[in-house]
């Protein structure tokens, strides 16, 4: 093991909303951890101590941003993503954490594809990765996993996504079992029989196009019953990429009565609605599950954000080969890429025009999930991993899906100039280089 | 008169995008094709030379024959494929087959697909104009055309009328084609059919929903039905074929609100007996058939403007 760097990061408008802090301060890491943060630290002494100086005049420096919610499709479809070409995409984004979801072939069920999972992403060193187990073996909705030999191996929560726990005896079954290891259950809230064939959200653009709808209700339904069952157990319970004004409106009347409720938006549920089908004439990444919902709904979500309900931003960042997408609408795979265009999209259009507070940004992108999955990193207090995000807040990015390191290219925002642009990561005391 | 324009489009997606005066011009069009059927000879050299495919990933017996009536008619060269035996159903992707096409240079492709978009998706890729015959519950714009023009030699305008479209409104590409078409001529449209198989926001499309055949046919100038999808009975639209018609059955009785001089017409295959009882089908009301002859001119008026030889003309 090579020991690692010390650094100081000078001169850098610092963001933690986690010790309340907003202004120009300096940091010193040493051996991978915060060692010191305030509001000027001597170069030369540091130095001369063989410290190394990242200029960070006119950036913005955070607690590494964690994107709680990726599919990393390693094992078993390497063809649209590894834990590598996706960790370097989260760091090219400006992520120095991902959580990965279980829906891999064969699914992360078991104590070996988590351990598997953790080796790739050592061995990649671009971002750390958090796996997430599934709740059920093979995510087939009958038994339940064995929970504790993967939070042995380090997954952080469990779930499904992908597809629903619909069974509502075991939900109620992986609620209480969770509890003993502390983890949250994130669900993928949707009543698969509600939904049916659909591929976009019902409602005017769904009858204008003739495509079969998703109503709102397909997932109103699953959130609702899965509040019911977490009062019942008093299990942690996290609804992830929450799409609609009346799940929130659930969620807030769940934490009215006190249950360990959390969920989390993505940023195309944010800044796109429904019409964006038909705006982009059934192009396929305006398709993915949830679906785009209506203006209604996008405006509460904006909302939410704003007042506190909504506990964190995650991509949902689901990869997909150009092949796959490159089908009629009905017969596309669901899901879009988030990686490389969450922060500046989230500048951009939530920033910039006020709607948040860049505190409350790093709130949603790196305390908020770190609270959620029990996280050492979101902080930059002292002692603290040293995990950090770096960022331009007014330079000006053009999203260009050639260029992803993603290996895939599935993004409706392909060709948008933002302003708002990652410049570099630190993940574990160390600057991360791309290849 | 309708003022004198082009047409300067490629395809015919849809009727959304038309305007009011490109509609007109296709009508016109076809107005002006309708007489060859009544000749002994029924060809026109207009298209010789031109290669026209009819590529039908869905069942189609009458669309297709109509389509292919108006080609030979018209003197195109065409060739027809259909789903099975064509390199789709060998795992081919509608794009790979867009390509294919495309080295075929034809000057025209004729498509219907169940999955909205896809005519689109294909007119982006190749050259030759496409004209939709169909895609899924989305468009079906030559036959909102033919029932436009059916209209009109019946009632000599549009504007004004009122049309009631009746049945599995959900489902149907024919609906939403009618709707941009007569709205953007001037009608005002009720759309009426169980609850079930009526679409959410349907009145942002414009238009006045009824849930009673009753409330749909009232003061109609006419009355359209379609056909029920009795292969959707398993989503639990209706519980039987035989309730349908008790609730939503086109009868001569029924039809009672309605304008007197109400014409009724269906744009096929019909389900005797579920969405229509023959003595209104067969009767002197029913310009069913007339809907069939009129396909015919105006697909004939849709390859012509499309073919280009227009402009090759003048």
């Amino acid at each position: 093991m090579t020991s690692l760097p010390t650094l100081l990061i000078q001169g850098g408008r610092v963001v933690d909303p986690s010790q309340d802090l907003d202004g120009k301060h300096d940091i010193l890491i040493e051996d991978g951890a915060i060692a010191k943060i305030d509001g000027r630290i001597d170069g030369k002494t540091a130095k001369s101590k063989g410290a190394q100086v990242i200029a960070a005049a006119g950036l913005v420096v955070t607690p590494g941003l964690i994107d709680m919610h990726v599919h990393l499709r390693e094992p078993g479809q390497e063809y649209k993503e590894t834990v590598r070409t996706g960790t370097m995409a989260a760091s090219a984004g400006g992520f120095t954490a991902v959580a990965c979801m279980a829906n891999t072939v064969p699914a992360n069920d078991s104590r070996s594809i988590t351990e598997h999972i953790l080796l790739e992403a050592r061995r990649a060193g671009f971002a750390r990765v958090y796996p997430i187990g599934a709740v059920t073996k093979g995510l087939e909705g009958q038994e339940l996993t064995e929970m504790g030999e993967l939070v042995r191996a380090g997954a952080v929560a469990v779930s499904d996504d992908g597809k629903p726990v619909m069974n509502a005896e075991l939900m109620r079954r992986a609620l209480q079992y969770a509890r003993h290891f502390g983890i949250p259950v994130i669900q993928h809230a949707e009543d698969l029989n509600l939904s049916g064939k659909g591929v976009m959200h019902e409602g005017e653009w769904s009858t204008r196009l003739g495509l079969a709808g998703i109503p709102g209700s397909a997932e109103d339904v699953m959130v609702a019953r899965d509040l019911l069952l977490t009062e019942d157990t008093g299990g942690k319970y996290h609804v992830a990429h929450l799409s609609t004004a009346r799940s929130l409106d659930l969620v807030r009347w769940g934490r009215s009565r006190g249950l360990d409720v959390t969920c989390e938006v993505t940023p195309h549920h944010l800044l796109l609605t429904d019409e964006e089908v038909a705006r982009m004439k059934f192009n396929t990444c305006c398709k993915m599950k949830p679906p785009l919902r209506s203006e209604k709904d996008r405006d509460h979500l904006v909302q939410g954000l704003a007042d506190g309900t909504i506990d964190c931003i995650a991509s949902d960042h689901a990869p997909h080969h150009p092949d796959e997408k490159a089908v009629e609408f009905n017969a596309a795979p669901f899901g879009i890429l988030g990686l490389e265009t969450t922060l500046s999209l989230c500048l951009d259009r939530l920033v910039h025009p006020g709607i948040l507070t860049l505190s409350r940004l790093v709130e949603l992108l790196s305390t908020g999930p770190a609270r959620i999955l029990n996280l050492p990193v979101g902080t930059l207090k002292v002692g603290s991993p040293a995990d950090l995000s770096l960022f331009h807040l007014d330079d000006e990015i053009t999203i260009l899906a050639a260029q992803f390191r993603s290996k895939s290219r599935n993004t409706p925002f392909d060709g948008l100039t933002l302003k708002g642009r990652p410049v570099t990561t630190i993940v574990g005391g160390r600057e991360v280089v791309l290849p | 008169m309708t003022p004198a324009i082009r047409w300067t489009r490629k395809d015919l997606l849809g009727i959304a995008e038309l305007s009011p005066a490109e509609i007109n011009l296709i009508l016109d069009t076809a107005e002006s094709f309708s007489e060859i059927a009544d000749r002994p000879i029924k060809k026109v050299p207009t298209l010789r030379g031109k290669t026209v495919l009819n590529l039908f990933f869905e069942a189609s017996t009458r669309t297709r024959s109509r389509f292919e009536i108006a080609e030979k008619r018209l003197s195109a060269d065409n060739i027809n494929f259909s789903t099975s035996g064509s390199a789709l159903e060998k795992g081919e992707t509608l794009i790979d087959t867009a390509l294919n096409l495309q080295a075929m240079a034809p000057d025209l492709v004729v498509i219907r697909h169940g999955a909205p978009g896809v005519p689109q998706m294909l007119a982006e890729r190749i050259d030759a104009g496409v004209i939709n015959a169909g895609d899924g519950a989305h468009e079906h714009p030559t036959q909102a055309l033919l029932d436009a023009f059916t209209i009109r030699r019946h009632k000599k305008k549009i504007a004004g009328l009122r049309v009631a479209i009746i049945g599995d409104i959900e489902h149907s590409r024919v609906v939403r084609s009618n709707i941009h078409l007569l709205r953007k001529l001037g009608a005002s449209v009720v759309v009426g059919g169980p609850r079930t198989l009526m679409p959410i926001a349907m009145e942002k499309m414009g238009v006045d929903v009824a849930y009673t055949l009753q409330d749909a046919v009232r003061d109609a100038d006419v009355v359209m039905m379609l056909r029920v999808q009795l292969e959707r009975q398993g989503r639990m639209a209706f519980p039987s074929v035989r309730e349908y018609f008790q609730l939503f059955g086109l009868t001569t009785a029924r039809l009672k609100g309605a304008k007197d001089d109400v014409i009724v017409m269906h744009p096929g295959p019909m389900n005797r007996g579920v969405e229509i009882a023959s003595e209104v089908a067969d009767g002197p009301i029913s310009v069913i058939l007339e809907q069939v002859s009129h396909g015919v001119s105006v697909r004939m008026a849709v390859l012509y403007l499309l073919s280009g030889v227009q402009s090759e003309e003048a």
